[in-house]
């Protein structure tokens, strides 16, 4: 006969103020099985294990219920103490009287009824429980960092040096990402290409640092420590081992008309081209949608050009498949579209310009060599309006509702830079509110105000127009005066809200990895797991998980990378027995099973079975391969014929649990 | 009294009938506005007040006759707040009100006769009862 314990806890007063624990006790002691029940304060602290572990032995018990938070909380507490007095693990259930009634429910007999029922649930249960073992699988030694930003060269930095293999795939022909576009960083001001090119040196140069640039991820498979991924190099249309970076080729090409992606649109490039003058690998890539030579097969001069002959017109995409134990997703971000923005102007003026652009255009290798002029005139401006939150906290539908996070901070660094530059420009910036929590993050905004004399006005703009002069009217309000401006400016910079790069869903997707409704990935809890998606294996920088700047974005690659290195330095990983499992009987080989699997653990098979009126025949039944389910469940619902089951939580134990409930 | 002045708030908050509490007096909807020049009241500021139960202020205020319903504001605004309900709430509210005649017909000999007729028939049906 089973023997059943139950332990009651008050959780200090969390659970006692308003459950009456006794009285649980007392209404689990008549229920069949249950050979011990008893309360205690803190059933986690050790003396509550101890009171486990010398029931058991008194009691002879088998199996064990323990009324208290919730499973996220203690289970693994629980499962452990039992283990340690020879109980299998998986014959212990929680009832989660915490979470679920103590704190929820203010009227204590209500509370105290329900309690018993989540017991008698319980109870009922783990009657069904079988003794479940982990199994084991390999861990693959080597790390994908997805993203070449500051992010994944920061990640894979410290991955590589704690001497495990990793490879960077970036979707662009040259890492370096958003960073390598910045001019300065706050809140030092120190030049973003002086701090970032050593990393990605560093990046390029690891021998355990392997880079895929321009190239993108295709598909996912496997799971936490044995991924498969197939990676698109797309084709460079240049020998990138033979090329020496010379660059005659992007100097000689005669198709000059396409915009640069890198210069966001401020400057245009050859078909053949280097993102930019630092970039990494420094291999050009052909731009085949605007090369004469493949758009009308004459031209080629690129390749009579080229000393080191490595330019090839024949290149293919190649896939290369890899396995992988950890995946690091740090895809970053890209500005919010402006077209809803209309009353802005940036449509229709080149001189209201986005604060990435403003970066293009201070910077020394940018499109003006760094002499900050109005886009329209070549002129230098003498007036500078920054219009904050264009996007931002937006919950209209236009924009996105959070707070971009670095605005405020680069608001007030463009500022600075151009009052220290050019004295003689006025800038002026409109704030809803100025954020700016960190380490010397406010001092630095109160710079801009008190030595740099940038005047910070407490309202928005409501228009941009093109005047007559050439110049722009700006329309906005000063709250704090209570009045309506009209002002001329030369230049309006726009404070862009961020958003996810586009792609990332399509990536989070092929990871089953969880997203946000703004496409943020989410973490698997987030203050304790902030650097963790939750699927087990895949890991979070940058700003792919929420807006961050440059510091938090380093720490958090720093953080994701420890626990890439703590998955690696595993040789087996514990496998989650709850996994579920086909009765072959019952099955009628439908595959509905098949269709609803994330994981592709199930596979038909055609097998001689004896079906359910005793009959030997052959036909087709799903098999379920137990080291790729994860244990979600959804094949247990999806089957008509319920012959899939959960190991765990198998139906004739849930059924059971409900039954103890109505 | 008080009771009053309540309800009299309560009734223009249902006539407004927008999300006041949304609004983080950013400001866009006055910086926007076309008339707001001529405003004694920013559209901010007749949010603000009403989200704040001021009625006085709201009551004394020109701007809900300065407002031409062009809808920038509420089309702007960041968080789906409409000034532009706000004013009409203001002006129904004032419209409503028995007896209390804006424009009588006494008045008539110092309408600009340059404006249109529409202008006149207009004038009554706001201002008179």
């Amino acid at each position: 006969m089973q023997k059943i314990g139950v332990f009651v806890c008050w959780c200090g007063s969390n659970i006692a103020t308003t459950v009456d624990v006794a009285q649980v006790v007392a209404a689990v002691k008549t229920i069949p099985n249950v050979a011990f029940a008893a309360d205690y304060k803190y059933m986690c602290s050790e003396g509550g294990q101890e009171l486990i572990h010398k029931a058991v032995q008194d009691y002879q018990l088998d199996r064990i219920v323990v009324c208290s938070c919730s499973p996220r909380m203690h289970e693994a507490t629980f499962r452990n103490c039992a283990e340690q007095v020879g109980i299998n693990p998986y014959l212990v259930e929680i009832a989660n009287i915490r979470e679920q009634c103590s704190w929820i429910i203010k009227d204590r007999a209500q509370a105290t009824a329900k309690a018993i029922q989540l017991a008698k649930a319980a109870i009922a249960k783990v009657r069904f429980n079988t003794p479940l073992t982990p199994g084991e699988s390999k861990v693959v030694k080597r790390a994908l960092v997805i993203g070449g930003g500051i992010a994944g060269i920061q990640a894979a930095l410290d991955i590589a040096e704690a001497g495990y293999k990793v490879d960077i795939v970036e979707r662009q022909p040259a890492i370096g990402g958003r960073m390598a576009q910045l001019d300065k960083t706050f809140p030092t001001l120190d030049c973003s290409a002086c701090i970032l090119t050593p990393k990605m040196m560093d990046a390029a140069n690891h021998p355990n640092i392997k880079l895929y640039t321009y190239s993108e991820v295709e598909a996912v498979s496997g799971f936490v420590g044995n991924f498969e991924v197939k990676i698109r190099q797309k084709a460079r249309s240049v020998d990138a081992k033979r090329c020496t970076g010379c660059g005659i080729c992007t100097e000689k090409c005669p198709s000059r008309k396409t915009s640069s992606e890198f210069e966001l649109g401020l400057k245009t490039r050859g078909a053949i081209y280097i993102p930019f003058s630092q970039a990494l690998p420094k291999v050009p890539v052909i731009d085949r949608e605007h090369c004469l030579k493949f758009q009308t097969g004459k031209c080629g001069i690129c390749s009579k050009v080229c000393p080191a002959e490595c330019i090839d017109y024949t290149q293919q995409d190649e896939i290369i498949t890899e396995h992988y134990g950890a995946i690091v997703a740090a895809t970053g971000f890209d500005l919010l579209p402006l077209d809803k923005f209309g009353e802005y102007g940036y449509q229709d003026s080149p001189d209201v310009i986005t604060s990435l652009e403003f970066e293009r255009l201070t910077n020394a290798t940018g499109p003006t060599e760094g002499h900050l002029v109005c886009p329209s005139t070549g002129k230098e401006p003498k007036s500078v309006i920054i219009v904050s939150c264009v996007g931002s906290r937006d919950t209209s539908g236009r924009g996105k509702t959070y707070c971009s996070k670095i605005c405020c901070m680069y608001n007030a660094k463009q500022a600075m830079y151009i009052r220290e530059k050019y004295p003689q420009i006025d800038v002026t910036v409109f704030y809803i509110d100025v954020r700016t929590p960190g380490k010397a993050f406010d001092e630095f905004y109160r710079r801009a105000v008190e030595e740099f004399n940038v005047h910070y006005i407490k309202g928005q703009v409501g228009k941009v127009l093109k005047d007559a002069r050439g110049g722009l009217t700006v329309f906005a309000s000063d709250l704090l005066s209570d009045k309506h401006l009209m002002l001329h400016a030369d230049m309006v910079i726009l404070a862009t809200a961020v958003k996810p790069a586009a792609g990332a869903r399509k990536l989070a997707t092929m990871l089953t990895a969880s997203m946000d409704n703004d496409d943020f990935f989410t973490e698997a809890h987030p203050k304790l797991r902030p650097v963790e998606s939750p699927t087990a294996g895949i890991f979070l920088a940058g700003m792919c998980q929420g807006p961050k700047d440059i510091p938090e974005t380093v720490s958090q690659a720093g953080a994701a990378a420890v626990k890439v290195v703590g998955l690696l330095a595993k040789d087996k990983l514990r496998t989650n027995p709850c996994v579920a499992h086909c009765q072959e009987n019952i099955c009628s080989g439908c595959l509905a099973c098949e269709k609803v699997c994330p994981y592709g653990a199930i596979t038909a098979e055609t097998k001689t079975v004896i079906n359910l009126a005793g009959v030997k025949e052959q036909r087709t039944v799903a098999v379920v391969n137990q080291t790729l389910c994860q244990g979600c469940g959804a094949c247990t619902v999806a089957c008509p014929a319920a012959a899939m089951d959960l190991k765990g939580f198998s139906n004739q134990e849930i059924l059971a649990e409900v039954d103890a409930l109505c | 009294m008080v009771d009053k002045v309540q309800e009299q708030v309560e009734a223009l908050r249902r006539l407004a009938h927008t999300p006041l509490q949304d609004c983080i007096q950013c400001g866009r909807c006055s910086a926007g506005c076309p008339v707001a020049f001529k405003m004694d009241l920013l559209p901010h500021r007749v949010v603000w007040e009403l989200a704040q139960g001021n009625l006085e202020t709201l009551l004394k205020a020109t701007a809900p006759w300065q407002c031409v319903s062009c809808f920038a504001c509420q089309n702007r605004c960041p968080r789906g707040v409409s000034p532009a309900a706000v004013m009409e709430a203001l002006r129904l509210t004032a419209i409503r009100q028995q007896g209390a005649n804006k424009y009588d017909a006494a008045q008539l000999e110092h309408f600009d006769p340059e404006l249109p007729q529409q202008a006149l028939v207009a004038v009554f049906r706001k201002f008179n009862k």
